[in-house]
Formats: structure tokens, C-alpha cells, sequence
């Protein structure tokens, strides 16, 4: 039984604890942690479960209220689904283990009701991942990106006024994707989006399936956050507690672009996408403006977590540029850029809230040698984070970039070749930036003679904060060099035509 | 509001729409399966007629007419109530939300079909209503940050 | 050209409220007037799913004992007007969630002017 109903399960699973939390918080506060750890453990078992079902038995498809699509909502649990439903489950686990120590430092006595936003936000992730339905995909959209605002706003002073801006552009976001389902729906009578790829060859020469597929494109762009749409997102990313940053920035942005890949790409078709239009070039070239401006920007930032902000949008850059180029090498350096870059900037967040926990700042002007000797293990998974990040061969990073360049190759299109080129040199520098004053600079502070360096003892973070992020890390080495089965398993998820 | 309105006129009044508004909303809900309507509308009826009441009257009566407190256990229930539906009939071994297999004596499947929607409204009605009125009281403490 | 502008006056007057509320989010300096152009441009939308679902000479889809239920002509789609009241619903949760971070800035800040805002914060 719980087989066909594993696509119900993942977003009601959370939407269940997230209306636990608050009832179950009013007789005892401390509740709320326990049933959320628990929550997002089961969520991840079951998509583990269902991940290996779906590549063994083929496609589940759900039914609400047992009404058949088209007429009912239908939710699509297919392997691509499965799959990026299994990270993004995996990462909220380790980010809740981390946040058993962090949320207790950043948001105090108010848990219950951050907990219980924070279920609901993953309620609305897996809901965006796992729905076939146009409406129903809105909808989750919105209750992600409200529970998102809620999250940030809880952070630092002026995290309100990121919040509220993230707000105003996001409402524009989602309200331009609704317009976008509108004209889609006026004109096909459907919102089901297995029926409306097969009703759209027919209808597709008409002008407002065009208005719809640029509405879409730029209303999913604003919540994944490509280049010229980007701008809620360093303030945002800044200013948000650590559990918060760590959940939006690897899982939020990731979802958006799985939306805009599942749309653009299994919807209207590849043919109408990036043929009889040219709006793939176009979202190529926004990202690769992207790639360029945040990795740029990233290079000009002091502070350590405005500078993973500004990469962020980065390498969203490369996901959309996978998406642009339409392509089975593209699709298959989008997809793995969605799963390694979640890996690495959930990683490489935790590290700068490790940081932030235990010198009060993560200022990258204050790091030195220290670091490392009393920060061993944290330094490591930054390590590891960032060599992956900037490309280097064993690492998952690199496989990402590399299917992404060979994709250009094969589409003929140099100059993003070298936007990718270019980028990675870019990373480099502020990666390094940073490992260059881990790794070598001596404290500024006067050491006296007698007293060897040996004597900075290991200050390393608890095991609960620490452990999340190692793991990350060591899921880096992994994916990397086990990413043949990946690949592999990727090629069953191609939409047709590509 | 803490000290509530002076005016005689205010005062009456509020005391004795409220109770009408919120039999009309009781109406709306109620109806909701078989003609416009149904637990949002009749939910926010609810609270219109609460909020009214905060408005007019002083603190102390109208949290003695409806808690501040309850505002979210109570709306978390009443989306539990919803969420239970759903959750009966899956594991009854139908689909989420599928009521027409509620364990109800005496009603045929295509009856419940009708009905099952009603459980549904009297969850959305009780959340809706709660929601509005702690949006209402959380926007009008002073007391955090 | 005229004709085309009577036929769709409707959408017309979507297209003007949507701009208008575009104009409130973006050049408004007061942040609770880009709330409300928020709030302005949900409803266009709104409206434009409701105008596009009219038909004329139709009704309610209410089972009627007197209107056949085999003559579809007769009744309005309801699924765009269903999709529009939880459209309606998020819209309302948007709003509360920005006056409620709207509240939490003028704690801090003491305004909710965007220029004095962003020189507080400096």
C-alpha cells in the first residue's frame, strides 16, 4: 500500500508535522525539534524507497480524491521526480542534524513556530517536485515562498527588509507564472501537464502560447533566480539565520529551476523550446551574464556568506545555461549541476554558520592559519566543498561543468565554452582566496616564542554541527567518483525529443 | 483594540450584528456543497464577526468571547480536521481525500461523495476563521522584538 | 481597430490595473503602497482568469432539477472561478505576511519610507 502512495506521502507528510508542531508546541515547547528531525528522517527514508521503486517498477501516478486527471489533480512521481525529491530531502536531514545546535543560537525561544514553518516549506519543495498539475504547482510555489519570507525574516536586524523585498519580487514572480498557466489554460482547457503536451503541437502557433511560455520562463526565472531577476537574493541569503540560508540557498533555488527544467522542457516540448523559438538561446545567454556578474561580484565580497549569495547566482547561471542549451549533454550537466551545487552550497553554508557560531563573524578578513588548527574538520569540509566548486577532477563539481562544456561543444557555442572556462578561473579566485589565508597566512597576532603553535588547541564545533557538514563533503567525493551511475541513471530521465 | 469604543451606538451594535454574522457564516458553511459558498467564505464570515467584536469592545471582553491564544492551536485543528479526512480514506485504501469511502453507516458511496465535502468545509471554516483573527491580534501586539 | 478595442475592453482595463500595480511595486518609495500595488496587480490577474471565463446566456453549475444536465452550454466553467478563490487565499496570506514583516520593520526602524530606510541601516 504505502508504494502507490508514496507521492502523497512526501509534501503531506510535512504539511501533517508542520500542523503537529504548533498544536503538540502549546503543551510543550520542546517537542517541536524531535517531531521535526523525525518528519524529515521519514520523508527521506520513504524517498529513498521510492526512488529505488520508481527505477525498478516505473512511474507512480497519484490520483487526489481518486478523481482521474485531467479532471483531477494528478501528482507524478517519475524518476527524475523521485530522484530530485531523494536530494532534497537528504539535504533538509542533514541541515535539521545542524540545526539541533543552531537554531537553538539564532532564533531562542521562538521553535516551535520556526519549526513549524520549516515543515511547510518543505511541504511546498517536495509538492513543486512531485505535482503534475499546473495550478497545483502555483500553489506550492507560493506556500514555499511565503514560508521562505517567514524564515529569512527571523534572522538579523535588517533580515525584515530583505525578507520584504524577496516578497515583492517574488509575488511579481508567481503572479507572472499565473498569468503564464492563464493563457495556457484559456487556450488548451487544461492545467494537467501530461495532457497539455500532447494537446500543445496542435495549438502552438498561436501567439498566446508564446506570451505563456515567456511568462513562465520569467516567473520561474525570478524564484530560481537568474541573472537580470537575482536581486532579492544576496540581501536574502545574507541576513537569514544559518538553518534558514542553509535550507533556502541548496534546496529553494534548486526546486525553482526544476520546475522551469519539468516546464520548459517536458511541457512544451524541446522542439517548440529551442527550435520554433529562440527562447532557449535567450535564457543561455541571461546565464551566462550570471555565471559572469556573480562569480565577478563574489570576487568583490568581504563577508563569507554575501560571497556564497553572489556564487549562488553563479551557478544557477550554469543550471539555466544547461537548460539553454537543449541538448542530452546539457540536460545531463543541468541535472547534475542541481544535485552537486545543492550538495556544495548546503556544505559550504554550514560552514560559514560554524563560523559565524563560534568567532562571531564570518568575515573573510579575519581568517588565518588558525583556522585550521582549531577548526580542522570544518576547514576540511571547506576544503572539499570549494575544490568541488571550482572543478577540480575527483570532485563531483567537475563532472557538472565538464558534461555542461562538452554540451557546448556539441551545439557549437564557443563563447559559452568560454563563459564556462572563464568561470571556473573566476570560482578559483575567490575560493582560493579564501583557502590561501586558511592555509597559509600566520596569525596577525603576536605569538610568543615558547609557546609553539601546537598550543592552539582544537576548538572543533559539536558533533551536531560538525558532522552534517563532513558528511556533505564526503557525499561530494562520492557522487564524484560514482557519477558514471548517475549518468547512467539520467538517461532514463530525458524528456522525448531531446 | 485595549480600551474599546465609548459610543453607546458602537457598543450595541457590534453586540448584537455579531451574533448574526456568524449565523450567516454558519449558513455559508453549511451550504457550501450544494450551492456558492463553503468553509473559506463562511470562515472569514466568522471572523469578521469576531474581529468586530475586538474592535468595539474593551480587552477584557472580547477575550473572554474568543482567546488570543487558541488563535493557532485552533487553526492548526481545524486543518487537521481536513487532513484527517484525507487521511481516513487512504488508509481505507483509496486515494487522499477520497471520502466517498468514509466509514459511515448509512450513506451509499455516491451520498458521501456529496456529503464527505461538508467534513472538509467544517475544517477549513474552524482554520479560516482562527487565522484571520490571530493575523488580526498579531498585527495589533506590541510586545516582541 | 476599433472593434478590436470594444471586443476586448476587458482585458484592456487588466492590462492598465496590472501596470498600475506594477508601477505601485516598483517606484512607490513607501512600503506600505507597494503593498498595496501588490494587492492591485493579484486582483488583475484574478479578474483576467474571471472575464476569460464568461460565457453569456449561461448559469451557475449548480445541479437544477429543471436545466438538463446533458446541455453544457448551459453552465459557466467553474474551475477558473475555483482556482481564482484559492488564488484569492494565497493572495490573502501574501498580504498578511507582508504587513506582519511590514510591522517588524517599523519596530526597528521607526519608518517605512524606503529612502530613510536604507540610510538607517548604513
Amino acid at each position: 500500500m504505502i508504494e502507490k502512495n508514496i507521492p502523497a506521502i512526501l509534501p503531506l507528510i510535512f504539511l501533517a508535522a508542520a500542523l503537529l508542531i504548533p498544536l503538540l508546541g502549546v503543551w510543550k515547547k520542546a517537542v517541536a525539534y524531535p517531531i521535526a528531525i523525525l518528519t524529515v528522517l521519514a520523508a527521506a527514508s520513504v524517498s529513498v524507497y521510492g526512488f529505488i521503486y520508481v527505477l525498478l517498477n516505473g512511474t507512480i501516478r497519484y490520483f487526489f480524491g481518486g478523481w482521474a486527471p485531467p479532471i483531477g489533480i494528478e501528482y507524478v512521481y517519475d524518476p527524475l521526480a523521485s530522484f530530485v525529491a531523494l536530494v532534497i530531502n537528504f539535504i533538509a536531514l542533514l541541515v535539521l542534524t545542524h540545526g539541533y545546535h543552531a537554531v537553538n543560537i539564532d532564533v531562542k525561544d521562538r521553535q516551535v513556530a520556526y519549526y513549524s514553518v520549516v515543515m511547510l516549506l518543505l511541504a511546498g519543495f517536495n509538492g513543486m517536485i512531485i505535482t503534475g498539475d499546473l495550478f497545483n504547482l502555483y500553489v506550492f510555489i507560493e506556500i514555499s515562498s511565503l514560508s521562505g519570507y517567514a524564515l529569512i525574516a527571523v534572522g538579523e536586524k535588517r533580515a525584515p527588509f530583505a525578507a520584504f523585498r524577496y516578497l515583492i519580487i517574488g509575488t511579481i514572480g508567481a503572479s507572472f507564472y499565473l498569468l503564464g498557466i492563464g493563457f495556457l489554460y484559456f487556450m488548451s482547457g487544461t492545467l494537467n501537464m501530461n495532457d497539455l503536451a500532447s494537446i500543445l503541437p496542435y495549438i502552438k502557433d498561436s501567439p498566446a502560447i508564446l506570451v505563456s511560455l515567456i511568462l513562465i520562463v520569467i516567473g520561474l526565472g525570478i524564484k530560481m533566480a537568474i541573472f537580470p531577476m537575482h536581486g532579492w537574493l544576496p540581501d536574502s541569503y545574507t541576513y537569514a539565520p544559518t538553518t534558514s540560508s542553509s535550507l533556502i540557498a541548496p534546496i529553494g533555488t534548486k526546486v525553482g529551476a526544476y520546475a522551469l527544467l519539468r516546464l520548459v522542457l517536458f511541457v512544451f516540448g524541446v522542439e517548440y523550446f529551442s527550435k520554433d523559438l529562440q527562447v532557449a538561446e535567450l535564457l543561455a545567454i541571461f546565464s551566462c551574464g550570471g555565471i559572469i556578474y556573480g562569480s565577478v561580484m563574489a570576487i568583490a565580497q568581504k563577508e563569507m556568506k554575501r560571497m556564497l549569495a553572489y556564487s549562488s547566482i553563479a551557478q544557477i547561471g550554469y543550471i539555466g545555461l544547461g537548460i539553454g542549451l537543449a541538448n542530452p549533454l546539457g540536460f545531463i550537466g543541468a541535472l547534475l549541476h542541481l544535485i552537486n551545487h545543492a550538495f556544495m552550497k548546503a556544505c559550504l553554508f554550514l560552514v560559514a554558520g560554524n563560523l559565524r557560531v563560534k568567532t562571531g563573524s564570518s568575515d573573510i578578513s579575519q581568517m588565518d592559519d588558525s583556522f585550521r588548527k582549531k577548526y580542522p574538520w570544518t576547514m576540511a569540509a571547506f576544503t572539499v566543498a570549494a575544490l568541488s566548486m571550482v572543478g577540480i577532477p575527483p570532485l563531483a563539481g567537475f563532472f557538472s561543468k565538464w558534461y555542461l562544456a562538452l554540451g557546448t561543444i556539441e551545439n557549437n557555442s564557443w563563447f559559452y565554452l568560454a563563459v564556462i572556462l572563464i568561470s571556473s578561473l573566476l570560482n578559483a579566485v575567490y575560493f582560493f582566496r579564501i583557502l590561501e589565508k586558511v592555509y597559509m597566512r600566520s596569525p596577525e597576532k603576536y605569538i610568543p616564542v615558547d609557546s609553539d603553535i601546537a598550543e592552539i588547541r582544537n576548538e572543533e564545533v559539536k558533533p551536531s554541527m560538525l558532522l552534517p557538514a563532513v558528511a556533505l563533503a564526503v557525499g561530494l567525493i562520492v557522487l564524484g567518483i560514482f557519477n558514471v551511475l548517475l549518468v547512467d541513471q539520467i538517461y532514463k530521465m530525458m524528456p522525448a525529443g531531446l | 483594540m485595549k480600551h474599546g469604543s465609548t459610543s453607546p451606538i458602537i457598543l450595541l451594535l457590534s453586540r448584537v450584528i455579531s451574533p448574526y454574522i456568524m449565523l450567516f457564516g454558519m449558513y455559508v458553511i453549511f451550504h457550501g456543497h450544494y450551492s456558492p459558498g463553503g468553509g473559506f467564505q463562511g470562515g472569514a464570515m466568522l471572523a469578521a464577526s469576531i474581529i468586530l467584536l475586538r474592535i468595539a469592545l474593551e480587552e477584557k471582553v472580547h477575550q473572554m468571547h474568543f482567546n488570543s491564544k487558541l488563535g493557532i492551536p485552533l487553526g492548526a485543528l481545524g486543518v487537521l480536521i481536513f487532513f484527517g479526512v484525507g487521511l481516513i480514506s487512504l488508509l481505507l485504501g483509496g486515494y487522499f481525500l477520497d471520502y466517498k469511502l468514509l466509514p459511515i453507516p448509512g450513506y451509499t458511496p455516491a451520498d458521501l461523495h456529496s456529503f464527505g465535502i461538508l467534513f472538509i468545509e467544517l475544517g477549513i471554516g474552524l482554520a479560516v476563521m482562527s487565522v484571520l483573527v490571530s493575523i488580526y491580534d498579531n498585527l495589533l501586539e506590541d510586545d516582541d522584538v | 481597430m476599433f472593434e478590436l478595442i470594444i471586443g476586448h475592453y476587458d482585458y484592456l482595463f487588466i492590462v492598465v490595473l496590472i501596470t498600475i500595480g506594477l508601477y505601485g511595486m516598483i517606484i512607490k518609495k513607501n512600503l506600505v503602497k507597494k503593498v498595496i500595488g501588490m494587492s492591485i496587480f493579484q486582483s488583475a490577474i484574478i479578474l483576467f482568469y474571471i472575464s476569460s471565463a464568461v460565457k453569456s446566456d449561461a448559469t451557475v453549475p449548480i445541479l437544477v432539477d429543471e436545466l438538463s444536465t446533458a446541455e453544457v452550454i448551459t453552465y459557466i466553467n467553474p474551475l477558473p472561478h475555483a482556482l481564482m478563490l484559492t488564488a484569492i487565499v494565497v493572495g490573502v496570506a501574501t498580504v498578511g505576511v507582508a504587513f506582519a514583516l511590514l510591522v517588524l520593520i517599523y519596530k526597528r526602524y521607526n519608518t517605512l519610507d524606503e529612502k530613510e530606510l536604507i540610510e538607517r541601516m548604513k
